[in-house]
Parts: structure tokens; C-alpha cells; sequence
């Protein structure tokens, strides 16, 4: 029967490839290495209240930009606050905000795709003029301007970022439905009268879906270095809640004396980018159909 | 059909972009919660000069009056007049746009001088050495926060070079501004090389394994002609694509940079306005950012159709 | 008896893919002399064209020779290094591949790719270059040459492709020309062009060819001299009209039979039964036995090796002569 044929030819090439998943991820050395770095940094993120021996914006100004010492492990900043606590809770607020920032604009952006592709015609003219227009503007000059317009602050950003970030999600999913939706299973699931939303849900979402999840690896880091960025100009994470952009800039004007205040925040950020772009990598691999 | 006609095909393709960006940037300022001439001057502010900015922004006119006003202004090269320094934006602006196109083109020759090699030599030898090593630097770079980088720099180069790269600044003359633009433009150089550099990596591998490669190589010509001659001159095709799109990125990215190397460029100019709250000043700055970004992609166009003859001929 | 112009001994080339090692060519010998033309034919993917590409040392990145030597006006270009093998390619020996659409840089113009040989070997400069690949076009019969100079590959007909890749071939003034499968992407009528122009170059420029196909028929109208291959080796050689007459060799039978018929009509083509064997395997006898109507208990006891037979000929076969008498009972060609 028809209603019987469409699930069993679509079941087997989802099901196959995340058998495959599972049986290879812990030998994708990339995968692998990507997720011990990024479970041990969101592990200390998430426990930076148990961890921290002191609280991050205590201000001890008998102790003011101390080096390291057995105290305070990464020294003191100018305000006399233990750096390595400051490190702990920026690590909390900034992954949390990246890894939520990437959210909305992957769920909008793949609503949008998705019509765009699977529709087509003005549907899809729409959107992607749209698209190009979003696009004409450089990434951090709209989410600086979006934050100028709306004013600072962790829920201006989320603002920010989903408004300029979906048009990426969009274009992938665009592309893989357009090419999708000509195969055979797709065309039997219509001819057996299935409803649009469900085809698209049920049958074509699950295998087109890995592409945008590959790329959302890429886009927390890309949010991670916009969320630091904006802290950096003073325009992101509000002073005194600690994150690693105000820290480099808090840092700066000591350079010559304290550079240590402004390079381990950067180091921070340049670990967890490399442990999502392993990550990333891995996942690529894994998900390739072999 | 020729590269004339193609320019101009996709100069008229982009049209309907520019009318959309200027759509957009006289949206950005109705996004503003409450009245945005109020939030502009401070809550503070003398209320007859809230309703002259009122008369002179038209906000109390229907909105595509607004839309029209707006863009007869900016035809006529009129972006308003800063609140802060009393001059017309578009003044300003222009005064300071140098600074950033010498970063923008100064960033663009170095990624390139830095990309291109290392791409080629990765390639020349899959897996081996060298090849791992040019693979993994895309794979720690990325993660780089481009302010943070310029800040490594300037730490560990100029505060060391006695002065040869200044720690800021534009500099005089030629010569000048080569010296002092230098660390800020490889800041930006270094952020984009490493996508440039996998980019095209992977072309070129693709590039070695086709047969007019071996053709060449029959021909009894060395290996550094081959991969120079034959395969970058295929290999680069699609990796300008992939540059039009980081510049375009990184274009953005020269605001901060700016910042951190004090160059008097205009993301420097839409820096300190947003801290002013120079709402006129943003929003001009904004426009042409999205301006240098169309140019951008249309001169990436152009280039690919001038490198790969097939692509005119549609 | 003077030296061969060309002569291939026990070539081995090895190609590691990710199931495996392929043993594309295991062991192949042959012998040109100068201004001969030579067949090499067989089934896809017994080795014909990597041995080609073998004698010049163009393989692909994960294929290497593994042993033998190819000796060209008696120098070893095995050993000879990359450099060697760059003067050889430079003027001496050259190669035509099959599909001149992936086989010319898409984005160089024809009169340049046929004009950077001599150029980059010779350092001239640009005019007489372009003196010399105006020459060259005019030689293979491209019309229009001034102006199909500037042309891009994509622009060209199939036909035109194939002649620009010939004059590439000639424009080091080679010795030996490496044709492989020149014909089989193009049209019916060109290919007949094609071969002629071939014909007819060889005749004035007295260059030596190995025609590589599948195709019988093709070799009948260019080649004196034939060597089949099956399975990575060569299985039997021969002046043309002797093994078409009276082949020795089961394969070369098979083939034979499995073609259209040149002059009689036959009532059916017979195919091969079965299939080549997996070159990633080792052998311990016969390659063909599997799939031989002559096939007997000693062809499983170890590899065949050729072996000289009358009239200058080889095969490799323990049983060919059983072979040529069921060859000459029932002859797929009476005369050639």
C-alpha cells in the first residue's frame, strides 16, 4: 500500500546513518577531542559557584593587580578581583549566551528555508531578496548597530544576533530542500497525500538537517567571538558581571606592566573555538553518509 | 558575452540590494523603543530641541513620506547632520573613509600573500608534513577573537619595534601609513587566512586530480609551473568567492580593529558616535558599510568572470 | 638488429586505494621499434592505460612503480628521476588521453596550452611560440587557426579538442606517441577523422604509437603489431593480421568472437562468460582459467608466463595450442 511504502523508504536512510553515528563516534579522533575539551570547559563554567574561591566581583583592594601566586591563582585585576573566579563565572555567562544565541536563528532560519525551498516561487523570491539585503551588511557593523538601536544589555544581543544570524540557516536549508525534495521519497510521500508540513517534518527535515547542524557548531563560536567582541567595546555584558571581553579590555591600558590581565581571557576564547571547530569537524565527518 | 556586459548585468542586479539596504537603514530609526529623539538627546534634554529634531527627522510625517524625504536626502549626497560635531555627516564620513579602504585594501593583499603559498604548499604533498601543519592552523585560528589578536600584537610586536610599527595611528605619506597600517592589517589578514588557506586547499587538491593536469605534466614542464600555471589559475576560481565573503565579514570586523589600533578610519568615527548617541552619524556609517559590502560582492563577481572564462557565457 | 625505440620490461604499478592495493599492471614486457604502431587492448581495467601512464610516470598521487624498467632509446626513465622523465615528456615521447574536454585547462586559451611545450623547453619567445602552434594547428587540420588560437576549450567541438590535444602531442617533436583510447569519447564520423589524421601524421613525421583500446576494429585499420592484456598482464603479442587470423591466446579468442564481424556476418556476438578478476588479490595460477573453455587442471598450478611461440610471437598459455586449431576451425576473420 501506498500509506505503508513512503515510511519504510524513508526510515532506512535516517535510521542508517545514525546507526553509523553511534558506532563511530569515539573512534572520529576530531569528535572525540572537540567534546573532551568542550565538556571540560562547560563542566567548570557550570560549576564556577562550587569551584571559585572567590566571588568574582569581590573587590579586596589591599590586593590590587598582584601577579600569580598561591592565593589567587591568576593574580588580581586593578579593581583588586581574583582573576581566575572572573574567568570561571565569564566562562558561565559566556557559553551560556553563545550556545542559547545560536537557537533563534537556527530555528527561524530553517522555517524560513524551508518554505523558501520547498515552495519555491514568490515564497522563495521573498525571502532570499531578503536574504541578500541582511547579508549586504557586515555581520559585526548590524549587531553593533542593532545594539546601538536597542540598547545594551544580554537581551539586546540575543535580539541581535537572531535578527542578523538566520539568513545563514536559511540559505543551507534552502539548498538541501531544493535538492531533497526531488528524491524518490519524497515524491512517493506526495503521491500517498501526505500533507505538506508533514513531508517536510517527518521525511525531508531528519536527513537535510545535518547540514545546519554542522554549521551551528561553527555560528556558537562565530556568537561566541561577537558576544566577547561587543563586551570588549563596552556594548555587550554590562560591567560588573564578569565576561571575557570587558576582562581584555579592563586589561588593556595595563599591557606593559600586566599583560597576563588580557591574554589568558583571549586564551580562554581560543580554546573553546578550537574544541567546537574540532567538534564541528568530527560531527561533519560522522554525518557524511558513507 | 564580455566582461563589459557582464559588469554591467551584475551592477543592475545589484540595484534592487541597494534600494533594500536603504530600506533597512531608514528602519534602523523606528526600531528604537520610545522616541527616538528623546533617547537621542537624553531624557534630560530641552524639550524645544526634541521638537526640532522631531521636524527636522519628520518624525511626525506618514512614514513613506519619511521614506521619501529620506531618500531624495541621500541622492542628493545628504546624510544629515551630526548632533555632536556640527558638521554634515557626510562630511565626516568622507573625511575619515581613507583610513579604512587603506586597511580594507592593505588586509586584502596580505591575506592573499599569506594564503596563496601556504595553500599551494599544503596541497603540493597531501598528508604530509608540511600539509598537516597548514591544516591545523585554520583549525586554532578561527577561534581568535580578531580585537584580541591585534592585542596580542601589539604586545609582542609593537611595543618591542622601537617604534618601526607605531602602536596607533594612521602615519604620513605613503610610506607612512604603510608602517603604521601594517599590524592592523594583518591582524585582519591573519583572521580570514586561515578559511582562505582551507578554502583553497581543497580546490587545488580537486584542481591536481584532473586530467589537464597530467596533460601539463606531459609536457615536461617543472612542478612549480604546473601548480602556479595550471592548477592555482583553476584552484583560485572558486576560493574568490570565499574571499568576497570574508572581506565582506571582516569589513565589519575593522570597526573593532580600528578601535584597538586607534586608526582614524570610519569604524572608529561609528564607535565613538554610538557613545555620543550620534544617531545621524551611525546610521550614515551603517549605509556605507552596506555600500562597501555590495562593491565587495560585485567586484568578487567580476574577478571569478574574468579568471574562468565558461562563466560568461550564460 | 638495431634497438628497440621502446622497450617495457616486467613494469609493475602498484595504485593504494582505501580497500586495498591494487596491482594495476603486474609485470607487463613489450617492445617498439621506431616508427611502429602498436595495439594494446583488453577489458576496462586490465591496466592498458595505467601502463601509459606508467612509461611517462604520470600516475595518480597514491600510484607508484613498483618494479621493471622502461627503457626508451636505452635509457631507464624509471630510474632516471623526475628529471629525467620531464626531458623525456619535453621531446621524445608524448600522450593523448581520451576525453580532451577534462583532459585542456578550461581556463587557458588552446594556442597557448599548445604553444607552452616547446616555449617553456626551448625558451622562445612569444612569437615564435605562436609561429610554431599556428604551425601545428594547420598540421592537424584545424581550420581557422588565427582566430580558433584565442578560443577557449568549452568553445570547441569534441572533434576540435582531440585535434588541439594531438598538437600538443606534437609540438615536442616527439618519437613515440601514447595514445590512449583517443577515439572512444567521439562521434563515429570524427573518430575515422581522428584516425586518419593519426595515420597520416605518422606516415610524414615517422613517430612511433601504442594505440590503447577496446575496440578490435580500430586496431585493424591503424596497428601492425598487437598486444592484448588481461588482468594486469599482457597474454599474448603478435603482428596484427596473425593473431586476428589465428589467435593463441583463449582471451584474445574470446575477444575476437565478442565483436562485430569485420567482413563476414556472424549470427550472434558472443560475450566472455564471467567477469575480470579483483586486482587487489594474489594469484597462484592462470588469470583467465576461471572463465577459459580450454582451461585443464595444470592452469591452476601457478601463474602463466609468456612464452615465445613461431614467428616472433608470444603467449602466455600452456594450452594455446588448442586455442589456434579451435581458432583456425572456426576463423572470425578469413582474411584480413
Amino acid at each position: 500500500m501506498a500509506t505503508a511504502a513512503a515510511p519504510i523508504a524513508t526510515e532506512p536512510l535516517v535510521v542508517e546513518r545514525h546507526r553509523g553515528f553511534w558506532q563511530r563516534w569515539y573512534r572520529t579522533p576530531s569528535f572525540v577531542a572537540g567534546l573532551v575539551i568542550i565538556g571540560i570547559m562547560v563542566t567548570m563554567a557550570a560549576l564556577a559557584p562550587v569551584i571559585a574561591p572567590y566571588n568574582p566581583n569581590h573587590q579586596d583592594l589591599t590586593q590590587l593587580l598582584q601577579g600569580p601566586s598561591s592565593k589567587h591563582w591568576l593574580g588580581t585585576d586593578n579593581l583588586g578581583r581574583d582573576v581566575w573566579s572572573r574567568m570561571l563565572y565569564a566562562a558561565r555567562v559566556d557559553l551560556q549566551v553563545a550556545f542559547l544565541a545560536v537557537c533563534f536563528p537556527f530555528i527561524i532560519g530553517t522555517v524560513l528555508g524551508c518554505i523558501s525551498g520547498f515552495y519555491g516561487g514568490w515564497a522563495d523570491v521573498g525571502v532570499m531578496r531578503f536574504v541578500d539585503v541582511v547579508v549586504a551588511f557586515p555581520f559585526y557593523v548590524l549587531i553593533i548597530a542593532m545594539v546601538f538601536v536597542l540598547g545594551p544589555g544580554t537581551r539586546n544581543i540575543y535580539i541581535a544576533i537572531t535578527l542578523v544570524g538566520w539568513v545563514s540557516y536559511a540559505r543551507i536549508l534552502r539548498g538541501e530542500i531544493l535538492v531533497a525534495k526531488r528524491q524518490e521519497y519524497v515524491l512517493a510521500a506526495r503521491g500517498a497525500g501526505f500533507s505538506d508540513a508533514r513531508i517536510v517534518m517527518r521525511h525531508l527535515l531528519p536527513n537535510v538537517i545535518t547540514q545546519a547542524i554542522v554549521f551551528a557548531m561553527s555560528d556558537i563560536v562565530l556568537d561566541l567571538l561577537a558576544i566577547v567582541t561587543l563586551g570588549y567595546l563596552g556594548l555587550g555584558i554590562q560591567p560588573p558581571t564578569a565576561d571575557w571581553g570587558t576582562m581584555i579590555a579592563d586589561g588593556e591600558q595595563f599591557l606593559t606592566t600586566h599583560w597576563q590581565l588580557s591574554t589568558f581571557p583571549g586564551v580562554a576564547v581560543v580554546i573553546v573555538g578550537l574544541g567546537l571547530s574540532l567538534l564541528g569537524d568530527g560531527l561533519a565527518d560522522l554525518l557524511r553518509p558513507e | 558575452m564580455d566582461l563589459l556586459s557582464y559588469t554591467l548585468r551584475r551592477l543592475l542586479q545589484a540595484v534592487p540590494v541597494v534600494i533594500g539596504v536603504t530600506v533597512l537603514v531608514f528602519f534602523m530609526i523606528h526600531l528604537v523603543p520610545g522616541d527616538p529623539a528623546r533617547t537621542m538627546l537624553g531624557t534630560h534634554a530641552d524639550p524645544a530641541r526634541i521638537a526640532a529634531l522631531h521636524k527636522e527627522w519628520g518624525l511626525d510625517q506618514p512614514l513613506w513620506v519619511q521614506y521619501k524625504d529620506f531618500m531624495s536626502r541621500l541622492l542628493h549626497g545628504n546624510l544629515g547632520d551630526s548632533l555632536y560635531y556640527q558638521e554634515s555627516a557626510g562630511t565626516l564620513i568622507m573625511g575619515r573613509l581613507p583610513a579604512t579602504i587603506w586597511l580594507l585594501a592593505y588586509s586584502t593583499i596580505l591575506s592573499i600573500v599569506i594564503a596563496v603559498p601556504l595553500a599551494a604548499l599544503a596541497a603540493s604533498k597531501k598528508d604530509a608534513a608540511r600539509d598537516q601543519v597548514v591544516r591545523a592552523v585554520p583549525m586554532i585560528g578561527l577561534g581568535f577573537p580578531p580585537f584580541w589578536l591585534g592585542i596580542m600584537l601589539l604586545l609582542l610586536v609593537a611595543l618591542h619595534s622601537g617604534g618601526f610599527f607605531p602602536v596607533g595611528g594612521y602615519g604620513n605619506g605613503f610610506t607612512g601609513h604603510l608602517q603604521a597600517m601594517f599590524l592592523p592589517s594583518l591582524t585582519i589578514a591573519l583572521g580570514i587566512s586561515p578559511i582562505l588557506i582551507r578554502s583553497l586547499r581543497a580546490s587545488l587538491l580537486n584542481v591536481l586530480e584532473s586530467d589537464y593536469i597530467m596533460t601539463a605534466r606531459s609536457k615536461g614542464i617543472s612542478e612549480r609551473r604546473v601548480m602556479y600555471r595550471h592548477a592555482l589559475r583553476n584552484g583560485v576560481i572558486s576560493t574568490v568567492t570565499v574571499l568576497g565573503i570574508n572581506l565582506a565579514f571582516l569589513v565589519g570586523a575593522t570597526v573593532v580593529i580600528e578601535q584597538v589600533f586607534a586608526v582614524p578610519g570610519i569604524g572608529q568615527l561609528m564607535l565613538n558616535s554610538i557613545f555620543q548617541r550620534d544617531f545621524p552619524i551611525v546610521q550614515g556609517v551603517t549605509l556605507v558599510f552596506a555600500i562597501m559590502v555590495v562593491v565587495i560582492y560585485l567586484a568578487a563577481d567580476v574577478v571569478h568572470a574574468m579568471l574562468d572564462p565558461r562563466v560568461r557565457f550564460d | 638488429m638495431s634497438e628497440p625505440l621502446l622497450e617495457v620490461r616486467d613494469l609493475s604499478v602498484d595504485i593504494v586505494l582505501s580497500r586495498g592495493t591494487i596491482h594495476a599492471v603486474d609485470g607487463v614486457s613489450f617492445a617498439l621499434e621506431a616508427g611502429a604502431a602498436m595495439g594494446l587492448v583488453g577489458e576496462s581495467g586490465c591496466g592498458k592505460s595505467m601502463t601509459l601512464r606508467g612509461i611517462l610516470g604520470l600516475l595518480p598521487r597514491t600510484g607508484r612503480i613498483t618494479g621493471g624498467q622502461v627503457l626508451f632509446e636505452g635509457k631507464d626513465l624509471v630510474k632516471g628521476g623526475q628529471r629525467g622523465l620531464r626531458e623525456v615528456r619535453g621531446g621524445g615521447i608524448s600522450i593523448i588521453f581520451q576525453e580532451p574536454m577534462t583532459a585542456l585547462n578550461p581556463v587557458m586559451r588552446v594556442g597557448d596550452q599548445i604553444a607552452e611545450g616547446p616555449g617553456h623547453h626551448l625558451g622562445w619567445s612569444r612569437s615564435q611560440s605562436r609561429a610554431r602552434a599556428l604551425e601545428l594547428m594547420r598540421m592537424v587540420g584545424i581550420p581557422d587557426p588565427e582566430r580558433r588560437m584565442r578560443a577557449y576549450p568549452h568553445e570547441l567541438s569534441g572533434g576540435l579538442r582531440q585535434r588541439v590535444m594531438i598538437a600538443i602531442a606534437l609540438s615536442s617533436e616527439p618519437k613515440l606517441i601514447l595514445c590512449d583510447e583517443p577515439t572512444t569519447a567521439l562521434d563515429v564520423t570524427i573518430q575515422d577523422q581522428i584516425l586518419k589524421l593519426l595515420l597520416g601524421l605518422r606516415r610524414d613525421l615517422g613517430v612511433a604509437i601504442v594505440f590503447v583500446t577496446h575496440d578490435l576494429a580500430v586496431i585493424a585499420q591503424t596497428c601492425e603489431t598487437l598486444a592484448v592484456m588481461y588482468a594486469g598482464r599482457v597474454v599474448e603479442t603478435g603482428r596484427v593480421e596473425q593473431m586476428f587470423r589465428e589467435p593463441h591466446h583463449p582471451y584474445t579468442l574470446g575477444l575476437l568472437r565478442s565483436v562485430p564481424d569485420f567482413d563476414a556476418v556472424r549470427d550472434s556476438l558472443e560475450a566472455i562468460p564471467g567477469m575480470p578478476p579483483d586486482l587487489a588479490s594474489t594469484f597462484s595460477a592462470c588469470r583467465f582459467a576461471p572463465r577459459c573453455q580450454f582451461a585443464q587442471d595444470d592452469c591452476l598450478a601457478g601463474e602463466v608466463d609468456l612464452h615465445e611461440i613461431d614467428g616472433g610471437r608470444t603467449v602466455a598459455c600452456l594450452h594455446d595450442d588448442a586455442c589456434a586449431a579451435a581458432a583456425s576451425a572456426d576463423p572470425v576473420i578469413a582474411r584480413v
